[in-house]
């Protein structure tokens, strides 16, 4: 193996698996917050210069580059009708629903300050006035360290006035959610911020010009601002030294399905497919002989081929030129034991059953495309059907208002990219025999 | 001011202008569910999908995106046709294929679309979604399993309406549109989300399976349910005025109107006053017209003749009654019935001055003694837009829900004149400040007075600018107040010279217990209070069966026309005064609608003119200092006169929203 795997003294999550405490002593004696004054004193611009030279891409799906994003708030506080100033905010997704997303959830229930401490340190590179944390509703454990953890940095003086001795002004708000995947898009994150149906607005306004209450406002994911504190302490010239060109950094995987070891691991981008499987998840069931197809990025990213991923670096261009994307890098290894068809069905009535209703392409394509799968998966259909459903995927695919179109629509592009011959097959064998469909009916 | 080029066609676009009124500006046709002019931008439907250059090599919902500068929109492109196909064949997957028994049928956007935009099969081979009905009150019918989730119904009721009673529930291919807990939606704009559901999801209850489109002849005309003077259509078939629909007049009534405009109609049929009668021994007995006029002259009255005039009248109609009189050697005029006195020898203080559209401007608002919602809910919408623009809104009165949030001061009269600190300041400190005085208040003695002796302390009247406004509620009373149907003392005065002869131009509100020498002629169309104490009725037309002038309350002349003709022996009015003018040895110098309007233009030259009258601007010397209660006077929006009083719709929303009765419904 050639890879240059991560070293322990390069991991920023150094308690991802909670063997250590969670409470602010202990994050302290992991080193956070350490000098946190020293690096605000550093001023606005540079920190946003110094995000910008270390290449980080955001780390909630779409690999935005972070220190870009926060370089779009406004420099100056706009003025509402009456001529006062109106406040920026940092909001954290930390939403986070994707299915085989689970990376958030460590570092908000065992690293939560190196969140907060990023918080603060992200808030106020965009000037913001307050961060507010949304956590998914079902992230109940999670949401309750997360408010110890916010509640201890007010009590030692790292948040509120004058927060950690930097004489900057800034609150965190830990906000839970009410388990609508559709919240973690971030417009649809605002309406629900602000006691709104979660559904997304309309863009252009952008979050950065008008977001939350029509104020300046930021979203990014847990990770992205979670890793800000460290890649600040050790420069980013460190942080760009991992991965490739455009996707450096260290990234947390999560690897589940068909290994032998599911895992969430911290490791450097680009890492190979294989190389992280077989180090880290001590491989794939039954063999790699034994692997079918591998989700690479999280529910919304078309699934890959064996063949195709073996070598592939995990990284945001590695696995766009695979047709796929690195997502949340949430990796769904399936082996041959899997009923592909079933499995991306199973994935189209989620995204049927959390789609907003608000748009007609994805309320009704949803449901379209998900009522097809289901004939799919045992071949109650014709050859026809096949080019029908790429055509329906192609309709919702770009027209929607919000991302959830696409993500509904690309992992059945994907299946039928790869697996076309797999869906020929059962409907051909069903026309063969007579036995009965089982058929899944929408739930009334 | 962007330049961009729209299919090639290079044009300047106003700035702030959307990409979809750039196209339109440019001719071309874009289609749209969800987007309306007057509502907020929702973006949800996507069928206004453009191709624009710089932008994502993706399709664009040109109603929610901002025309730049060098923009290159395309509306005739494959991947525009390929949007808009897509589009409408999600919408249509759902939607079932009713149309033959829908009542949207021929006037129906997705139908319209569907041919215009859509493919011609369907490939949708899965069950169909249906959808539970729900209850929206007597006057929308649902059928919500037609609903494409435009969510027009939402943003009006919220935004223009004022009441947050229709919203969505649910998500994804679950999500609905309802009035949350199944009550009647509780709004007197209700029946426009009608007019705004682009498919027969919300269709109008009292005239479901009515009519098609194509059937009925559509005809120009002004509502008379209050002052406002609405720019409606008449739709009628045979001879039976089937529906009122809004018509777009921004300086009045926008695109809207009150359901009392719009579901009156059905009293239109019922009690009419179709033939002649005469009261013999205590009773009324049928008659002939000679009869009647014979009788009428019998009375010899000379000029100990009255007329009071009701509150839906036309212009010509109190023109000749006028012109009768004063043949006659009378002038006892008078069109305030309930015995208002309030002074008139100035117009333009008892007029709405500011105008309907201007409303919209003002940043502090006064309302004395005025339920603004039901005395005229279209100008409440626009004190909602002023209010949305910033405007403040105190209020001297009983407390009512207006839909908005008003500082009320307390009831009693006397704070006009002595308005507290927070209102005086708000005032003072205004740009264009506005005071709107309503019938209430105009009742209450000394108020006027007081009222307009707020005009100098607050600067109400500045430059470009009038913040002085009455708020009448009665169609007929600008013009009635024009042509002098006003006395001194009001009514009052023509009880107290005891005329021999009275005449009733469709006056239902009056006491008529104080005319009890008189001889009363009523000269209307319905069967109400007026013609309860009648001695002599004489059937005239309806305002659906005239042509006729009216004089809104910011003093606007507007025509409306003649849709049917009136039932049975029943005339218009005009040509009854006329021919009586013959029999009474008056004769009236006119043989024609035409001449009559003619002769009334020629007295008051202000009637000839379409668009608002130049009342100038004079303040009287009224007396001051009102006090006491002030009582609205109206007390049930839906019950205000004649026809509402025969209209079955009208009663069935009285009894459910005013007095919150249940309504039984026939066991399905």
């Amino acid at each position: 193996m050639s890879f240059d795997f991560l070293q322990d003294k390069d991991r920023i999550f150094t308690n991802v698996y909670g063997f250590q405490d969670a409470g602010l002593k202990a994050a302290q004696k992991r080193g956070d917050w350490d000098k946190t004054k020293d690096i605000i004193k550093r001023g606005n611009e540079a920190i946003i210069e110094e995000m910008k030279a270390s290449g980080l891409r955001g780390r909630g799906g779409a690999g935005f580059p972070t220190g870009l994003k926060w370089s779009f708030m406004p420099k100056e506080a706009p003025k509402d009708k009456n001529g006062n100033p109106r406040p920026s905010f940092l909001v954290i997704n930390a939403d986070e629903s994707e299915p085989g997303s689970c990376k958030d959830r460590e570092i908000l229930r065992h690293d939560p300050h190196k969140l907060i401490e990023g918080a603060l340190i992200a808030g106020f590179a965009m000037r913001a006035r307050a961060a507010y944390i949304y956590i998914r509703g079902e992230y109940i454990q999670e949401a309750r360290v997360m408010e110890a953890a916010v509640a201890e940095a007010y009590d030692a003086g790292l948040l509120g006035k004058n927060a950690a001795k930097s004489g900057y002004d800034f609150d965190v708000f830990v906000h839970r959610g009410a388990g609508a995947y559709i919240c973690g898009e971030e417009t649809a994150m605002i309406e629900s911020l602000e006691g709104k149906k979660g559904q997304p607005r309309l863009k252009p306004p952008f979050p950065a010009g008008a977001g939350l209450y029509g104020c300046p406002t930021t979203v990014n994911n847990v990770e992205s601002i979670a890793v800000v504190p460290t890649i600040l302490r050790r420069g980013a010239s460190w942080f760009k030294s991992f991965g490739r060109e455009n996707n450096h950094g260290t990234k947390l995987f999560q690897i589940s399905g068909h290994v032998e070891k599911p895992c969430v691991v911290e490791e450097a981008m680009s890492i190979p497919f294989k190389d992280m499987i077989e180090k880290h998840c001590g491989g794939v069931t039954g063999g790699w002989d034994n692997l079918l197809a591998v989700i690479p990025g999280g529910s919304s990213v078309p699934l890959v081929p064996a063949a195709q991923i073996m070598d592939a670096p995990m990284d945001f261009d590695g696995l766009r030129d695979l047709g796929s994307g690195l997502g949340t890098a949430a990796v769904i290894v399936m082996d041959k034991s899997t009923d592909i068809v079933r499995a991306i069905s199973r994935l189209s009535y989620f995204y049927k059953h959390e789609s907003c209703g608000q748009c007609t392409p994805c309320r009704e394509g949803t449901g379209w495309m998900w009522r097809v799968m289901e004939k799919m998966r045992d071949g109650n259909a014709e050859i026809e059907d096949i080019d029908t459903l790429y055509e329906v995927t192609k309709q919702v695919e770009g027209h929607t208002i919000c991302a959830l179109g696409d993500a509904a629509a690309w992992p059945i592009q994907g299946l039928i990219r790869h697996f076309r011959p797999e869906m020929e097959r059962r409907i051909n064998e069903r026309k063969g025999s007579d036995s009965l469909p089982e058929t899944m009916e929408a739930a009334e | 001011m962007p330049k961009l080029t729209v299919d090639g066609i290079e044009l300047e676009v106003p700035q702030g202008a959307t990409v979809l009124q750039a196209a339109e500006l440019a001719g071309r046709e874009i289609p749209r569910f969800c987007y309306h002019e007057r509502l907020s931008i929702a973006g949800n439907c996507r069928m206004c999908l453009v191709e624009v250059k710089p932008g994502p090599p993706k399709p664009q919902a040109s109603c929610a995106l901002p025309a730049m500068e060098g923009q290159e929109i395309r509306t005739d492109s494959a991947m525009v046709k390929k949007a808009r196909e897509g589009v409408m064949e999600f919408l249509l997957i759902n939607h079932p294929l009713d149309c033959p028994i829908c009542d949207q049928g021929g006037e129906c956007d997705l139908q319209d679309q569907a041919m215009a935009y859509g493919k011609g099969g369907s490939r949708y081979e899965e069950n169909k979604r249906a959808v539970t009905e729900k209850y929206m009150g007597p006057i929308v019918k649902t059928v919500m399993t037609r609903c494409i989730h435009c969510t027009r119904c939402v943003r009006f009721s919220e935004e223009v309406a004022g009441v947050e009673t229709i919203g969505a529930v649910g998500r994804g291919e679950n999500m609905q549109i309802t009035s949350y807990l199944e009550e009647a939606v509780n709004s007197e704009l209700s029946g426009n989300v009608v007019d705004l559901c682009p498919v027969g999801a919300l269709t109008s209850k009292p005239y479901a399976f009515e009519a098609r489109p194509w059937e009925l002849k559509n005809t120009l005309g002004i509502d008379v349910m209050d002052a406002v003077g609405s720019n409606v259509r008449f739709d009628a078939r045979g001879r039976e005025v089937l529906r009122i629909l809004p018509r777009i007049n921004d300086d009045v009534n926008e695109e809207w109107i009150s359901d009392k405009t719009r579901h009156a109609v059905d009293g239109l049929m019922k009690r009419r006053l179709d033939k002649v009668y005469i009261r013999k021994d205590g009773k009324l007995a049928e008659a002939s017209w000679s009869e009647a006029f014979t009788a009428i002259k019998a009375v010899d009255a000379g000029d100990s003749v009255a007329a009071i005039a009701g509150d839906m009248v036309d212009c010509e109609t109190l023109y000749a009654a006028k012109a009768l009189l004063a043949s006659m050697g009378s002038n006892m005029l008078e069109g305030r019935q309930t015995g208002l006195d309030y002074d008139t020898s100035s117009l333009s203080a008892v007029n709405y001055n500011t105008g309907i559209a201007r409303t919209e401007e003002a940043d502090v608002i006064l309302l004395i003694g005025t339920n603004v919602r039901w005395e005229a809910p279209l100008v409440n919408t626009r004190i909602r837009k002023a209010i949305k623009n910033g405007a403040k809104v105190f209020a001297i009165g009983e407390e009512v829900d207006l839909t908005y949030r008003a500082e009320w001061l307390g009831n009693d009269a006397g704070l006009i004149a002595k308005l507290p600190k927070a209102a005086a300041d708000a005032l003072k400190n205004a740009q264009k400040p506005m005071l709107i005085m309503g019938g209430g208040a105009l009742g209450v003695k000394g108020a006027h007075g007081d009222a307009l002796a707020l005009v100098k302390k607050y600067k109400l009247v500045r430059d470009d600018w009038n913040g002085f406004n009455v708020l009448h509620m009665a169609a007929s009373r600008m013009g009635g107040l024009m042509l002098g149907y006003a006395q001194k003392g009001g009514v009052k005065d023509i009880i107290k010279a005891k005329p021999k002869l009275a005449f009733f131009l469709g006056a239902d509100e009056a006491d008529f217990t104080q005319f009890g020498d008189s001889l009363k002629v009523y000269i209307g169309h319905h069967g109400d209070k007026g013609a309860h104490a009648a001695d002599i009725i004489l059937p005239a037309a309806a305002y659906t069966e005239k042509n006729g002038t009216y004089v809104n309350l910011e003093g606007r002349v507007q025509r409306s026309n003649k849709a049917v003709y009136a039932p049975g022996d029943a005339r218009e009015d005009w040509s009854i005064l006329r021919a009586l003018s013959d029999v009474l040895g008056h004769k009236l110098p006119f043989d024609d609608f035409a001449a009559c309007r003619a002769a009334m233009v020629a007295e008051l030259p202000a009637l000839g003119v379409e668009g608002v009258a130049d009342y100038g601007w004079e303040v009287p010397k009224l007396d001051t200092a009102a006090k006491g209660k002030i009582a609205y006077p109206i007390k049930d929006f839906y019950l205000t006169n004649a026809v509402t009083r025969a209209s079955e719709t009208m009663n069935r929303c009285s009894a459910e929203l005013i007095h919150g009765e249940e309504i039984l419904e026939a066991a399905e």
